[in-house]
């Protein structure tokens, strides 16, 4: 592409002539732009085809998540087309991968309504991801500037008030998601909630696709584990909760179910990535007026987060979720049996929990970003992960943070309630020991193995999975440093 | 170390490897003069790293007594050796943080009954882990009021003094002819303090040095008529009220650098560098002191005797 | 019945070195401390008895252990935990709390439930000494 072609064109004759242009000579791409405090900053990671100029290509992603079209429009002439144009400021190639280039865009303030993560992300994913002359495209991090968040309400509880709320400081917090997920009758479900709570976990968890089917009707669903959370509250002297999955097929069901949950007493409910983003304002407003924890599972979110050259990359979605405002959200475990590298899975978690972000390439944060005292979200670890990967997983994440071992907890030999204080005891342990100064990045499983000695469920634990590790090459890794994965 | 206790210790070796040496040598080389103190703190130092050699072989097991009386005149560099002797501690390991407490009477003592008690803990509890210093530790004790406070903040003290010999170490501080009279009014504290300090006054030519230090310090100096004033200056003032030994020089130096810059300004001129930074002649002897009047540095002090 | 509230109910009690390797760890982060008590562990009794206002600026755990042994001599049969603050923008609140003191015998909660609205139910937990 010669010079000409990716200079945006000023005289108005030629630039509003009917016909097409180049999206650079329109007027999406500027080098010498300095984006404004008050712009919102986009990263596309793309892939142009064959014989594609990567400015061309970044200009087409700045003016199809913008204003452009493919051809001239006279009517743009009748606003001040040139601030309402995005601008493609940056293209760099990705380091180490031929043929695909990290594209920053700028898009003023006023492309955006306020408070509206929907209005986000038609703006940004509208269109570009089917764009032809991109082979592949994938949103990797976003910038939201100060004015544009305070819009927004954020997580309605947060991990401060949701510590007092519960008083439970100091070390992570214990889950664990009810097993099998389809098929208990309510009754039998209560049970295992009844059965991990009593045994030292923190909550117990509704499974993302367990909503009102056939063999258990929501309602008994609530009841049956509102008796166990509160049983288990009186033989523990601990507040205890279950993640009511309060997903549905409409908005007005969503809020009867959230109602009843409310009515009897529970301190948290749940809700699927899948309800989308206008039911989840909703519902995190719905949570705010009613002193509930909202808690957010990223179901169906692999489907789009997963590949490193197309979709969106979860550092994204997690923005977009505290500015929606949800209270836990999970975000990987690095050890565990799903996707994530540890660096990667870090990124995710100061994301949610910092106050600020500084730019961090290897963790994969490329804006500096400032939270404008939105509150904190408690991240979830979940999936695969269990009692011997304890030292790992405190190392890796500190104290804010859920750790739900599902099949940790209900596939213990000598049951549930053993499985739950396996759990428990080994977290304690390991807040204890880090606190008191002993290296558990490299001693942890020391530390385990003694608290074994006292602990018959945490040895059976450890005999049972000391050896389990779900060691796969991760997809979705940092350009800025090799890869490695943990255990 | 329990089955196969060690049968020798290399006393060199502890010397270096403790920090204690480097210490040392700190002392030496900020601290202008102050010779029979320096020569104190290398004693004390011997004698606990012999101390803790002999605990090391079995020889000793109790802590020793740690507790030090600093007398001496104002501005003879108690508080500064103090902040050295505490980290001398922590490095010998005879307090385990060797931070430095400073506290006055107003610290300890209440306004009010039941208020005493609190406070007084308060800064043990601060101090605990390191080294409390109290200066001019007398005012606590005022034997024409029976009924003052003081005498709670003494009780607790000593309680602690002889309890936590573990967890802090006190250093009081003040005049010597009053220091004495206090420890003879409470013969507490004379029995539980091991190590008294004197602190003399610094002579006229280490003043004469500690003034070009503080100078250099801020990144000032004295022409060569500036610096035979300054002597002078220091001849002088020890023989007035209220001399206050290195306080007096910095109080000193404090205004003849607001000279300069009211000399400098007033000229109007072009100033270069090193006008910028010299104290001269001017500066220095446009002080009271020279027509033998009062300098200001007294004044302030209201409780001087 | 053995009350599991706090960061390490679940382990055996701390002995005193163990407490003080934990204030130690408190004061490493730049907390204050404090030391609360209670013969009414419910759940939701958010306000325990301050034993004195939270320590600030100590830099050793002693200033705390000789407090936690007064109070310990006052209120032996009560339960009494270390709590610490945190007053950093964006925190501002307790980061860990955790229990030193059971009374020799611990009380129970009995739950009561009020069946409303057909099959609804409204629960609340009664301490049984």
């Amino acid at each position: 592409m010669n010079e000409m072609s990716k200079t945006q064109i000023t005289d108005a004759k030629k630039r509003y002539a009917a016909g097409v242009l180049k999206y650079a000579q329109m007027g999406y791409w500027d080098g010498d732009y300095e984006p404004k405090d008050t712009d919102i900053l986009a990263l596309f990671r793309i892939t142009p085809q064959e014989g594609v100029d990567p400015i061309e290509a970044a200009a087409a992603v700045a003016g199809e998540s913008s204003t452009a079209t493919w051809t001239v429009v006279w009517t743009d002439r009748l606003t001040a087309c040139d601030q309402y144009r995005a601008k493609a400021y940056k293209v760099e190639p990705v380091p180490g991968t031929p043929g695909q280039y990290f594209c920053y865009v700028a898009y003023d303030l006023i492309l955006f309504e306020e408070g509206s993560i929907a209005n986000v992300t038609a703006s940004i994913i509208g269109n570009v991801f089917s764009f032809k002359p991109l082979k592949a495209a994938r949103l990797e991090d976003m910038r939201f500037p100060v004015a544009y968040l305070k819009t927004f309400s954020g997580p309605p509880t947060g991990i401060v008030v949701e510590r007092e709320r519960l008083d439970k400081f100091g070390r992570p917090l214990l889950g664990a998601t009810t097993k099998p997920k389809l098929g208990l009758s309510g009754k039998n479900y209560g049970r295992v909630v009844y059965e991990g709570l009593k045994g030292g976990l923190d909550f117990m968890k509704d499974d993302e696709n367990i909503n009102s089917q056939p063999f258990m009707h929501w309602r008994d669903r609530f009841l049956y584990c509102m008796e166990a959370v509160n049983k288990a509250t009186a033989v523990t002297g601990e507040v205890k909760g279950h993640y009511l999955n309060v997903t549905a097929g409409t908005m007005e069901e969503m809020y009867r179910r959230a109602e009843f949950a409310k009515e009897l007493g529970s301190v948290i409910i749940m809700v699927d990535l899948i309800i989308g983003w206008t039911a989840t304002q909703s519902i995190s407003n719905w949570a705010r007026q009613n002193d509930m924890i909202l808690h957010m599972h990223r179901a169906g979110h692999g489907t789009y987060t997963r590949q490193k050259n197309h979709g969106i990359s979860f550092r994204v979605i997690a923005k977009w979720l505290r500015m929606a405002g949800v209270d836990h959200l999970h975000c990987g475990t690095a050890v565990g049996k799903l996707e994530g590298d540890p660096m990667t899975v870090q990124g995710y978690y100061n994301v949610c929990r910092e106050m600020h972000n500084p730019v961090d390439l290897p963790r994969g944060i490329f804006f500096e970003q400032d939270w404008a005292n939105l509150k904190r979200v408690l991240p979830v670890a979940s999936g695969g992960i269990h009692a011997g990967q304890m030292h790992q997983l405190i190392d890796l994440f500190g104290d804010d943070v859920v750790l739900q071992f599902g099949g940790g907890t209900i596939g213990h030999p000598m049951g549930i309630q053993a499985g739950a204080t396996a759990n428990r005891v080994a977290l304690e342990a390991m807040v204890l020991a880090r606190n008191e100064g002993i290296d558990i990045a490299n001693e942890g499983l020391e530390v385990l193995r003694k608290a074994a000695k006292w602990c018959k469920p945490l040895e059976a634990a450890l005999d049972t999975w000391g050896n389990i590790t779900f060691n796969y090459t991760p997809t979705d890794t940092s350009d800025f440093v090799p890869t490695a994965s943990v255990s | 170390m329990d089955g196969n206790a060690a049968t020798t210790v290399d006393l060199r070796a502890e010397y270096e490897s403790s920090g204690v040496r480097e210490i040392l040598d700190e002392l030496d080389r900020e601290l202008i003069g102050l010779a029979p103190v320096k020569e104190r703190i290398r004693e004390t130092a011997a004698l606990l790293l012999v101390d803790r050699a002999r605990r090391q072989l079995g020889l000793a097991h109790e802590t020793p007594t740690l507790h030090m009386s600093f007398t001496g005149n104002p501005g003879t560099g108690k508080t500064t050796v103090a902040l050295k002797m505490a980290g001398l501690l922590h490095r010998l390991g005879y307090v385990r943080k060797g931070h430095l407490v400073s506290v006055t009477r107003d610290d300890l003592v209440g306004q009010y009954i039941g208020h005493t008690a609190p406070k007084t803990k308060e800064v043990l509890k601060k101090a605990m882990g390191g080294v409390l210093f109290i200066d001019e530790a007398y005012y606590l004790y005022k034997p024409d009021n029976e009924r003052d406070y003081g005498q709670e903040a003494i009780e607790i003290l000593l309680q602690v003094m002889e309890n936590n010999r573990d967890d802090l170490v006190v250093i009081m501080a003040g005049y010597a002819d009053r220091m004495d009279r206090f420890f003879s009014a409470n013969p507490g504290f004379r029995s539980r303090i091991a190590h008294h300090i004197e602190f003399p006054d610094y002579s006229d030519e280490e003043l004469g040095r500690i003034s070009g230090a503080m100078l250099d310090a801020q990144g000032y100096g004295f022409d060569e008529a500036g610096g035979a004033a300054m002597r002078e200056y220091i001849r002088l003032r020890r023989e007035q009220p209220h001399f206050a030994n290195a306080r007096s020089i910095r109080n000193a130096l404090d205004r003849a650098r607001l000279r300069q810059a009211n000399r400098l300004f007033s000229a109007a001129g072009v100033v270069d560098a090193k006008s910028l930074s010299t104290i001269t002649e001017a500066d220095i002897r446009a002080s009271r002191v020279f027509s033998g009047g009062l300098d200001i540095d007294g004044s302030r002090r209201k409780d001087v005797p | 019945m053995r009350i599991t509230q706090g960061c390490f109910s679940f382990l055996p009690d701390l002995d005193d070195n163990q407490i003080r390797d934990q204030v130690e760890y408190i004061l490493s982060r730049g907390w204050a401390v404090g030391i609360e008590y209670t013969d009414e562990p419910h759940p939701r009794n958010t306000y325990w008895e301050m034993w004195g206002h939270p320590m600030f600026d100590l830099k050793d755990a002693k200033g705390v252990m000789i407090e936690l042994d007064d109070c310990r001599k006052e209120q032996g049969d009560a339960y009494i935990r270390i709590n610490a603050f945190d007053s950093s923008r964006g925190w501002e609140t307790v980061m860990m709390s955790f229990i030193v003191n059971r009374p020799a015998r611990e009380p129970s909660f009995r739950t009561w439930r009020q069946e409303v609205d057909g099959r609804s139910m409204r629960y609340t937990h009664e301490m049984v000494p």
